[in-house]
């Protein structure tokens, strides 16, 4: 297998801040573990994107779009008083169902507007977080956990699902290791099935024809591909994935994020993807799986060890310099796509 | 055939013009509260939507990396407030520190553009998000320990470096207060006014000058452009920079007149609510002028100002009008971006149809 | 009179083969110098080097001197040549669409006015005078005896005037002494062609010299006072036009005095018809077919000439179904469905590109991937069931196996069949196209181009594939190609495509004096 230079340095990079971080005090053992947690929360998020990218849609800026879908799915599981593993599978199939609908809207309108999707696929996200917004105060959820208590309509901004299903899957199987890391087998499971799906997906019949459609549409039409049907199948396997992602997310997290949240997504899924060697028209499961964990690795270590040497919590700027820094370098480099 | 074109022009401007016609009735807002608020928010956001007019003559769409010199406009300020100064002098010593970092901000952004040709707007959007985070390091960390500063004026936080959250401008109101007129007893900042006034009359100028012929030419079709011997690069590189000069200088008239500096995220969204109010006044991201600019942050914000009131009559719950806004803002942007990508793909199916019957039958056309 | 432009035993050879050698060629103010041969004779190279375009000295350079106005020069970049006073027309537009005639004729050279500003801030921020610009471009318009108001906007006048607007814009340069027209007439009418030929004339009486490139020979003929014909990069003539007429010059084109001089075709008119085209008509860009009709037969080689721009291309295309295309097409007597692709193979037509990079091949991608993908995709080939025929994987074997065959039978140059074919020679990509449309084995088969860009042994492998395959499985070729050559010494009948319709079927046995003058519009 080939790694590339840029991987190595990252990964010198992040031996050093552990070596480091020791010497300054911090714990090895709990920042790996927050290193594997955050890799498992994330990484199906990562993985929606590779459709997308393989289908030449570009990098899906609009991965909110999946989000919601899954948080609805996880909030009518809430309306359901579902808990468990029960609760969690509940919600992952409604909010398929939702991604279903909803990726075949935005992919049916990424079709209208080839060559700026991912600019549009912002905005789309944007505009749709905010209708849905004006929606998570109207609709009319009644389970105590979800809704404002006294003097407040609508969600809360933060739900817990402390007594539903929180780390219902991290808990099948789990394994720990010393008194600091527990590995979530289950979830872990779970995202290597869903890995391997996609892989085995893009060896099929229908899965070459995506990639061809995504490295050369025309040689893809002149195969008698219909391209546009193909490149809809991709955006709705992204945000299935997507909505997947997000409940899985939330399984760990012990919240259901509504409101301005899943804007928070899609800058770090690209730029983890990119991280992993991903280009703007290619991604394989090596890249999501690498990118993870390195970008994870990244953000979890430096504001940590930064912040125990020279006592500065830096760890927003430097997310916001890394994720973005990452996404322009992406967007500069030569493709055959630019004039 | 122009009719229909004309139609896909101006399909954002009518729905908003229609949307907000709704509006009035329901948000129960008088004739003069509407003329008071959308005069005193032309004033202060016209200069900066007029600032995103010259990438797109040069082709590069809507520069949303014009946040870049918003935040060289807001280090400005922070440097002149922490040196106390007020009214006119403060603005002036704010400009003047934020010329020059707007200058470098633009020449590096127009640099990053050129690399990333064919996807200028999604590359200018990423590109103000990573400045903003080197923007806050600066602020944050560099302020106060390299750079040292005046600790009695109050700009620090209380650790003793990095800036405080929010800033009371001393020089607030400085150019709103050179000259004010009461008319029908709304307040409105004539000399504000003024200033916008002349930015116009310079990018009407401007576009008159050779380097405004170049530039458009080089919007128009950049390789005939390099054939003719225009240094395409170089044109596209100043006119970001020129763009986020005058972004720099929107941000300061615009603070001036708000009075406070968010320190942090006062820039984000600063581009969104210009490109908003700019397609909203039927410009796309292939042309636009000065009367988009003006009709259409009037418009913008005229909606700007109904849609939390109308919300709230409507649903009896403020947040919801507060979202709706939001929603509205990003909506126009997308729809218009919509509107025009499509359009583009329609256009070159209807030129060839031209071309097709021109060549098979020339005399109709005659 | 002193000639203006003189060029001394120009040469140019890419990797060893020379496609420019000895060229001598003198240009006098006020005189019309007619340049005319077959696709490849070494025209747009000619003119290339004169240009100093960059794909010459990335090449290796040229042999050879270039005097102009008294002084040797070699021009590193067109730009050069243009402010030296070197002018060029050619049939793609160079005009901003968006702009009026007159910011477009003045181009880069705006009349501007000084202002205070300019003085002070520099020349780049002086102000447009547009009254001074329309004054001068209307003073070259008139000079045309074109009536344009120089403030129509381009994209608002018709084709042919935009023509008119290029000629005004090099004329009304102070430096222009030399015009290159490479194919001017091209987009023309011929009441446009007529107009433009008296044009010609007028710039050239006021002591402008033109060299005047086109494949129209009546054209030539009426407007050049010389005529210099080139063939397979040799100048094999510079007469008077006076001494010259039509078929001496088809002649010299091609090398070879009037007559038959092959055998006849070897499928008879017994076999049965494959193939069966009526009206067609294509929507492709710049390859415009407007009504085409011909049947090909059993097994048989059919060859489609004709010049650029005329449709030769678009009927291939329409009938795979990648352009948008109309009228009646029969499969053995089946009607065939057009403007779909997977209907077209499913029926048993393969299709070979004349844009493999862009179309024929997926770059990044192997050989073997792309030559199973079609067989794959359309029938289902090199596909494995698993999970008891649950899911069906890509059969990598198989695809590397049907591969392995074609590298060897076709002699594909490559380290295996995991090889990207981004990184094949042109030669060895055309013949991985070509695998890609035999493993659909294909009772009827298109290829545009087989040719063009790859070296001389790759074009005779090509070529013996194609013949070798039709008469090993019966399949008929329909062979489009620029090189008439190689298609009189392949395809039993050949149809010349002039302006989109049929202008003959000729044996390919036919002279090729014949040829050219179908090819002409004759």
């Amino acid at each position: 297998m080939k790694v590339r230079i840029q991987t190595i340095i990252i990964l010198v990079f992040i031996a050093l801040l552990f070596v480091i971080g020791s010497f300054v005090g911090v714990n090895p053992a709990m920042s790996a573990n927050d290193v594997v947690m955050r890799f498992v929360m994330n990484g199906i998020l990562v993985l929606s994107m590779v459709p997308m990218v393989e289908s030449g849609c570009g990098l899906n800026f609009g991965v909110p779009v999946g989000i919601i879908a899954g948080i609805l799915g996880a909030l009518i599981s809430l309306e359901m008083e579902l808990g468990g593993i029960g609760g969690l599978f509940a919600a992952i199939a409604m909010g398929i169902g939702f991604a279903v609908v909803l990726g075949l809207g935005y992919g049916l309108l990424l079709n209208k507007v080839k060559g700026d999707e991912m600019l549009i696929a912002t905005y789309v996200g944007y505009s749709l977080v905010y209708l849905m917004n004006v929606f998570w105060i109207v609709l009319p959820f009644r389970n105590p956990s979800s809704v404002q208590g006294y003097g407040g309509s609508g969600l809360r901004s933060t739900i817990s699902i402390d007594k539903y299903w929180q780390n219902a899957l991290n808990n099948v199987f789990s394994i720990s290791i010393g008194k600091y890391i527990t590995i979530p087998v289950g979830t872990l499971v779970f995202f290597g099935l869903l890995c391997f799906a996609v892989w085995a997906f893009f060896k099929t019949k229908l899965g070459t024809a995506m990639s061809a459609v995504g490295a050369n549409p025309d040689f893809a039409r002149a195969g008698g591909i219909n391209v546009d049907m193909i490149r809809v199948i991709s955006v709705v396997m992204s945000t299935v994935l997507a909505a997947i992602g997000i409940i899985i997310y939330q399984q760990c997290f012990g919240f259901i994020q509504t409101f301005s949240a899943p804007l928070a997504f899609s800058f770090s899924s690209v730029s983890a993807l990119l991280l992993g060697g991903a280009s703007l028209n290619k991604a394989s499961i090596k890249n999501v799986i690498l990118g993870t964990f390195l970008f994870q690795a990244v953000l979890t270590m430096t504001p940590t060890v930064i912040n125990s040497a020279i006592e500065i919590d830096a760890s927003e700027v430097i997310r916001i310099i890394v994720t973005n820094g990452m996404i322009v370098f992406a967007l500069t480099r030569k493709t055959k796509e630019a004039k | 055939m122009k009719a229909k074109r004309f139609l896909t022009a101006s399909v954002v401007p009518l729905m908003f013009l229609v949307l907000s016609l709704v509006a009035i009735p329901v948000s129960g807002m008088s004739a003069r509260y509407i003329f008071s608020e959308v005069s005193a928010r032309m004033a202060r956001n016209c200069f900066f939507v007029l600032s995103l007019i010259i990438p797109i003559m040069a082709g590069m769409g809507i520069n949303f990396g014009m946040v870049l010199g918003a935040m060289a406009g807001q280090i400005g300020l922070v440097f002149a407030t922490s040196w106390e100064l007020e009214g006119v002098k403060g603005i002036l010593a704010s400009a003047v520190v934020g010329t020059p970092i707007a200058i470098l901000l633009g020449a590096f952004g127009g640099q990053v553009l050129n690399r990333a040709r064919g996807r200028e707007m999604i590359t200018s959007m990423m590109l103000g998000l990573f400045v903003s985070g080197i923007y806050q390091f600066f602020l944050l960390y560099v302020c106060g320990t390299i750079i040292p500063f005046n600790e009695e004026s109050g700009v620090l936080l209380s650790r003793g470096y990095g800036i405080r959250n929010s800033l009371m401008l001393p020089m607030a109101k400085g150019i709103d207060n050179i000259l004010t007129v009461a008319i029908g007893g709304v307040k409105l900042p004539i000399a504000t006014f003024l200033v916008t006034l002349c930015l116009c009359l310079l990018t009407y100028w401007f576009r008159n000058t050779k380097m405004g012929q170049e530039i458009r030419s080089v919007g128009q079709d950049a390789d005939i452009s390099e054939i003719a011997g225009i240094d395409v690069s170089k044109r596209r590189v100043q006119s970001i920079i020129i763009s986020t000069v005058l972004a720099c200088y929107g941000q300061i008239l615009y603070l001036q007149n708000i009075g406070t500096l968010n320190t942090y995220n006062g820039a984000d969204q600063a581009a969104l609510f210009a490109a908003a109010a700019l397609l909203v006044g039927g410009a796309t991201v292939s042309k636009a002028g000065v009367v988009n600019g003006i009709f259409g942050t009037g418009l913008f914000h005229l909606l700007f100002v109904l849609m939390p009131i109308a919300g709230k009559n409507l649903t009896g719950n403020a947040v919801v009008g507060e979202y709706l806004r939001m929603f509205t803002s990003y909506g126009v942007v997308s729809v218009s971006l919509v509107v025009h990508a499509w359009k583009r793909q329609k256009d070159r199916e209807m030129d060839r149809e031209l071309l097709k019957r021109k060549i098979q039958d020339p005399a109709k056309d005659e | 009179m002193e000639p203006i432009l003189t060029l001394e035993n120009i040469g140019k050879q890419f990797e060893g083969n020379y496609v420019l050698k000895d060229i001598c060629l003198e240009l006098a103010p006020g005189e019309v110098v007619g340049l005319v041969g077959e696709n490849g004779a070494g025209k747009s190279t000619l003119v290339k080097i004169l240009f100093g375009m960059p794909e010459i000295f990335h090449s290796g350079g040229y042999e050879g001197s270039i005097h102009y106005n008294g002084k040797p020069v070699s021009f590193s970049s067109p730009l050069e040549a243009i402010e030296a006073g070197i002018g060029m027309v050619h049939q793609e537009f160079s005009l901003i669409p968006g702009f009026n005639a007159s910011e477009n004729i003045l181009l880069n050279r705006e009349i501007t006015n000084n202002t205070i500003i300019s003085k002070i801030l520099g020349p780049k921020l002086a102000t447009i005078n547009q009254k001074a610009m329309d004054e001068r471009s209307n003073a070259s318009l008139g000079a045309l005896g074109i009536d344009i108001d120089s403030r129509s906007v381009i994209s608002e006048l018709p084709v042919g005037y935009m023509q008119f607007v290029e000629i005004a814009r090099e004329i009304t340069r102070d430096t222009v002494k030399v015009l290159v027209f490479d194919e001017p007439t091209a987009v023309l009418t011929e009441i446009e062609a007529e107009l433009f030929l008296e044009a010609v004339r007028k710039i050239s009486a006021a002591g402008t010299a033109i060299l005047f490139i086109s494949h129209r020979l009546q054209e030539i003929m009426s407007v050049s006072d010389r005529i210099v014909v080139l063939r397979d990069g040799r100048l094999v003539a510079d007469k008077p036009a006076s001494e010259l007429d039509l078929g001496r010059i088809a002649e010299l084109m091609i090398g070879r005095p009037m007559g038959a001089d092959k055998a006849s075709a070897r499928t008879g008119t017994e076999k049965a018809v494959v193939l069966k085209v009526d009206n067609l008509w294509v929507d492709m860009p710049g390859e415009f077919v407007y009504d085409v009709g011909f049947e090909v037969r059993q097994g048989e080689i059919f060859g489609i000439a004709g010049l650029a721009g005329h449709g030769k291309l678009g009927i291939a295309n329409g009938i795979a179904g990648l352009f948008k295309a109309g009228g009646d097409v029969e499969l053995r007597g089946t009607p065939l469905k057009l403007n779909d692709p997977m209907g077209a193979m499913k029926m048993g037509i393969a299709y070979v590109s004349e844009d493999r990079k862009g179309v024929g091949l997926v770059l990044e991608e192997s050989i073997d991937l792309n030559i199973g993908f079609n067989a794959m995709q359309i029938q289902g080939k090199f596909l494995k069931k698993i999970l008891n025929g649950l899911f069906s994987f890509r059969d990598e074997a198989a695809m590397s196996q049907a591969a392995g065959y074609y590298i060897k039978e076709l002699d594909i140059k490559c380290s295996s069949g995991k090889q990207l074919v981004g990184h094949l020679s042109g030669g060895n990509q055309q013949k991985v196209c070509l695998a890609k449309a035999f493993v659909l084995e294909p009772e009827l088969l298109f290829v545009n181009e087989p040719t063009r860009g790859i070296d001389i042994g790759a074009k005779k492998t090509v070529l013996d594939a194609l013949r070798n395959f039709s008469e090993t499985n019966g399949t008929s070729i329909v062979i489009t190609s620029s090189e008439l050559e190689e298609l009189r010494s392949i395809c039993d009948r050949i149809a010349v495509i002039f302006e989109g319709k049929v202008a003959g079927i000729l044996d390919g046995g036919a002279s090729a004096v014949e040829f050219a003058m179908l090819m002409s519009g004759l």
